[in-house]
């Protein structure tokens, strides 16, 4: 049984670790501010949360999984106020979003 | 103050009665002070919507998460990185001021949508790709918010 949820527990981190992986090279390859904080959103999601998730199964049942669950809350309520605040102040500064044309297929502007 | 109580509980995990008693008073304290600031309303702590957001929307939000989320990772990887940046603006059907902020992180949550400017009637979304942006207006998030708002 402690195989099974060693073996879940160990998918989780690697799920979370290859989104987190990926965002950071969303952060690297997007063409300007607003969309990087897109590819921040999965790192902050997905990546975040399997982590937790694979550690919870470490853990057990015991405190420190009521712990974990707690900042997991906790980035589930926080993150997008501090996505919204930040693409927000970019705005009001004059940080011009790049558009794509409209009507233009959905590929690099 | 029971909640502050039980929260202090979970952290600490030591039960010796010195603990235990500092852990009431700050609770007792910190309850107090948080009366007197009038921090606590139901439009701060909405707890009479747990039950609902907890079985119902949460799941229902980590599934528009999941795919999302899984949408954005193959746009990242795609060696043509196939974005269309998009800003768009449009009504939600919200009335209070809590159910639009719970649609508007909800957006934010959801990779590949965020949302830069929120009024009443308004919202400025900033969206990854354009068949995202088209697919906001009228969503089934916001009927499910209006829905979570409606029983308040």
């Amino acid at each position: 049984m402690s195989l099974v949820i060693d073996i879940a527990s160990g998918l989780c981190l690697l799920i979370g670790t290859i989104f987190c992986l990926v965002g950071a090279i969303g952060l690297l390859r997007m063409p300007d501010f607003f969309t990087r904080v897109h590819a921040a959103s999965v790192l902050e999601t997905l990546g975040a949360d399997f982590i937790l998730l694979g550690l919870m199964l470490q853990a057990g049942w015991s405190l420190v999984t009521v712990k974990l669950l707690m900042i997991g809350l906790l980035i589930f309520f926080a993150s997008p106020t501090a996505s919204h605040a930040l693409a927000r102040a970019a705005m009001v500064r004059g940080v011009m979003p790049l558009l794509a044309r409209p009507g233009a297929p959905s590929s690099k502007p | 103050m029971v909640g502050l109580y039980a929260f202090w509980l979970l952290l600490s995990g030591m039960y010796t009665p010195f603990l235990l008693a500092a852990g009431a008073g700050c609770s007792l304290a910190i309850y107090l002070l948080a009366r007197r600031m009038r921090l606590l309303d139901r439009e701060g702590y909405p707890l009479h919507l747990l039950g609902k957001a907890l079985f119902s929307y949460w799941p229902w939000l980590g599934g528009e998460i999941l795919k999302s989320a899984w949408d954005v990772s193959r746009r990242i990887v795609d060696p043509r990185l196939p974005i269309s940046p998009t800003l768009v603006e449009f009504t939600p059907t919200q009335r209070t001021d809590l159910g639009l902020v719970i649609h508007a992180n909800s957006i934010t949550l959801t990779p590949g949508t965020i949302t830069v400017e929120v009024e009443p009637g308004r919202f400025l979304v900033h969206a990854l790709t354009a068949e995202g942006a088209a697919g906001l207006a009228g969503s089934e998030m916001d009927r499910r918010c209006s829905e979570l708002e409606g029983q308040s």
